[in-house]
């Protein structure tokens, strides 16, 4: 056979026919805030449900002296960050960071950060299934109408009767939020707790779903609310304890299991927020502990590289065991 | 000091490295070659082509054995490529009446112009273990090389005149409902607009073309089974090479751009009538790259379900379902939504896990309250 020729790619991956069609979405998802708009979105070289949507509004926002920050799990080096970061690097050779402050696009999966975003940055959302009303009614062509109507009698019906059967709101994350007085949106799965920091956000909020191929956005400085009842308010997740490592309060926290006996700890969601907090000299009640075996020996094939796990420090159980489960909500 | 690990990157790369390792396989044994797989796993190929959706037997063997075998990875890394081609233009519609046929079947006539010819078919073989084949085989027998030029020069006869289509000579008395004419207009691209329901019949055989085979399998069987049951008919099935020819604006005249391996079933479906259209027979249409009969025939049965609503058939199957059918047929699609639960979620899972042990606790205070 033949000897294969050379593949070449454009300026971050995406030829720019298709980056001014992605282009044109966003502007017109940013003229209609909350609104899904639906757009040919393209096969990319990572799997839908990756991020691909994500990656393609990066892509064709992306300019060659932007700085590109990309989480998962408020983290940068989860595996899917490094991945896609990765992706741009060798494609669009732009900077990248994990400084929130430092990034002009922060690409992410499942978190906001916590350092409050600026007005010359833009937060990337990667979304699942853009749709809030999906698991109501599956159907497109229904849900399209009922957007068109604005008829949010069911989801307010299905709030209602998770407070009847469960007492509460059942929902923890993905919770709908209401764009600009309008459109009814799904704020991809982020947990609840980072529902009010899309609210009147001075960066550009952009979010792609690329195996359901829909793009919508929430323009800097937009109403958004999270949808509750007057006798029943919106409320958030509270830790009871402050983070493990950097002391911080009223951030979102993991939970890190320490041992099979029980024993659990509770750090910042967002890495580089509590770095930044360590490297300014603040201490939480787990961060002066001598490094010891890690909990969970790396296993198995592919394993030589470093564990992916976390590796908190084997210190007695009992103090960590039980403790900072669950703070209860506050309205925020 | 409690640190958050940092080995991703690293362990990444070193995951990656392994994989290129587990592909490879034993260093002592030869690589294979492209053009082993492209000559002696055709049909892995030709799946990954219809699938790809791209018609090019080079790539696609490269994408099978870089993907060690799995075919749906090997359709996602031809997507992948394709998506980054640059458009030219559209080509002509395929005349499969000028294919040069391979194969060629009708369940509905004993004979026909044309004939039947069987071709390369796993049919009526035995499914016995061959372990002759475990072995380095040069060369086939003197004999059967004879039988298969034999074939070959029969193929080559039956080239040289038109070779009409069954539903062709139903529809010359009227027996079988008209072809929808070409009316000229672009056809819709699936893989260059986001499709919105409800659909056209060529966006709905173009999502059913590159569907997974083993999801319309499935579909097709259960309109057998009495899910949107259709009374089919297999009118006929061929395999062969049709020319794709394009005519440039700027040329006037069409190009020859090459020939493609193609497989077309067009099945024959009962019909009632209605008091505007007299009984007739209707039809379901499967066209696929390469040779995949399993495939053409469950995407005719398909494409007949879905069919429902302008032939004044009663809905309710799973088959019928266009939205259903159509926004789960892609594999690539499925498989990276399916896969991506891999991914890390404990973001999520931590508030669930906050609501679950509120909620518990709420019930362990009423049960004591009850209790008391």
């Amino acid at each position: 056979m033949s000897a294969m020729p050379a593949i070449t790619y454009n300026f971050a991956y995406l030829d720019e026919q298709t980056k001014r069609m992605i282009r044109r979405a966003i502007l017109k998802a940013i003229a209609v805030p909350g609104y899904q708009v639906p757009f040919a979105a393209r096969e990319m070289p990572m799997p839908y449900g990756w991020g691909t949507g994500g990656v393609q509004v990066t892509a064709a926002v992306l300019g060659r002296d932007d700085v590109l920050k990309v989480i998962d799990q408020g983290a940068d080096d989860t595996t899917n960050a490094v991945a896609i970061r990765g992706f741009f690097e060798k494609t669009a050779r732009v900077a990248t960071t994990t400084s929130t402050r430092e990034a002009t696009v922060i690409q992410t999966r499942h978190r906001v950060p916590e350092t409050p975003l600026r007005e010359d940055q833009i937060l990337v959302y990667q979304v699942p299934i853009p749709e809030p009303l999906r698991f109501l009614e599956p159907r497109e062509t229904e849900t399209r109408q009922l957007h068109a109507l604005a008829e949010y009698g069911l989801m307010h019906v299905k709030l209602y009767e998770d407070i009847a059967r469960h007492g509460h709101i059942a929902t923890t994350y993905a919770y709908p939020v209401e764009v600009a007085g309008r459109y009814v949106m799904d704020p991809s799965p982020i947990p609840k707790f980072d529902n009010p920091k899309m609210d009147d956000c001075p960066a550009l909020q952009l979010f792609g779903a690329g195996r359901e191929k829909r793009i919508y956005a929430i323009p800097p400085h937009t109403k958004v609310r999270s949808l509750d009842f007057e006798d029943h308010p919106f409320r958030v997740q509270r830790f009871a304890k402050p983070c493990a490592l950097c002391a911080a309060t009223g951030v979102y926290l993991d939970e890190v299991i320490l041992d099979d006996k029980g024993g659990r700890m509770f750090v910042c969601s967002d890495t580089d927020y509590c770095n930044t907090r360590q490297e300014e000299g603040h201490r939480g009640e787990m961060s002066g502990a001598s490094p010891s075996r890690q909990p969970f020996p790396p296993r198995g094939e592919g394993a030589e590289g470093g564990a992916l796990h976390l590796s908190p420090p084997g210190r007695d159980r009992s103090e960590a065991a039980g403790e900072g489960a669950s703070g209860g909500e506050v309205r925020p | 000091m409690y640190v958050a690990a940092k080995g991703g990157e690293k362990a990444i790369r070193n995951a990656h490295a392994l994989l290129a390792k587990r592909r490879r396989g034993n260093e002592n044994l030869p690589s294979i070659g492209l053009d082993q797989i492209a000559a002696q796993l055709t049909l892995a190929v030709d799946r990954v082509m219809a699938e790809g959706s791209l018609y090019d037997v080079e790539l696609a063997a490269l994408a099978v054995k870089q993907a060690r075998g799995d075919l749906i990875e090997a359709i996602f890394l031809i997507r992948a490529f394709r998506t980054t081609l640059p458009r030219f233009g559209s080509a002509q519609p395929l005349d499969t009446a000028r294919m040069l046929v391979r194969r060629r079947v009708s369940a509905t006539y004993k004979d026909l112009p044309g004939g039947q010819l069987l071709g390369p078919t796993f049919d009526y073989t035995h499914r016995l273990l061959d372990t002759s084949l475990d072995s380095s085989e040069i060369r086939s027998t003197e004999s059967s090389s004879g039988v298969a030029e034999g074939a070959a020069s029969s193929v080559a006869r039956s080239v040289a005149e038109i070779m009409p289509r069954v539903t062709d000579l139903l529809g010359e008395e009227g027996l079988i409902e008209a072809s929808p004419a070409d009316d000229g207009g672009e056809p819709f691209d699936i893989t260059r607009a986001p499709v919105s329901f409800p659909v056209d019949r060529a966006t709905r055989l173009q999502t059913l073309a590159r569907g997974d085979e083993g999801y319309l399998l499935a579909l097709g069987y259960s309109t057998q089974r009495g899910y949107a049951r259709s009374h089919p008919f297999v009118g006929e099935i061929r395999f062969g090479d049709v020319e794709v020819m394009f005519e440039a604006p700027e040329l006037g005249f069409e190009v020859n751009l090459g020939t493609v391996q193609v497989t077309e079933c067009q099945m024959v479906n009962q019909f009632k009538g209605s008091t505007e259209v007299p009984p007739q027979f209707t039809r379901g249409y499967g066209l696929v790259f390469g040779q995949c009969e399993r495939k053409a025939m469950s995407m005719a049965l398909v494409e007949r379900a879905l069919r429902w609503q302008e032939l004044g058939e009663e809905p309710g199957a799973p088959a019928q379902d266009e939205e259903f059918v159509l926004s789960h047929c892609d594999n690539v699609q499925a498989t990276g939504f399916v896969e991506h639960l891999k991914l890390p979620h404990y973001v999520d899972f931590q508030a669930e896990l906050d609501l679950v042990r509120r909620m518990r606790s709420e019930h362990e205070t009423e049960m004591k309250e009850a209790a008391e």
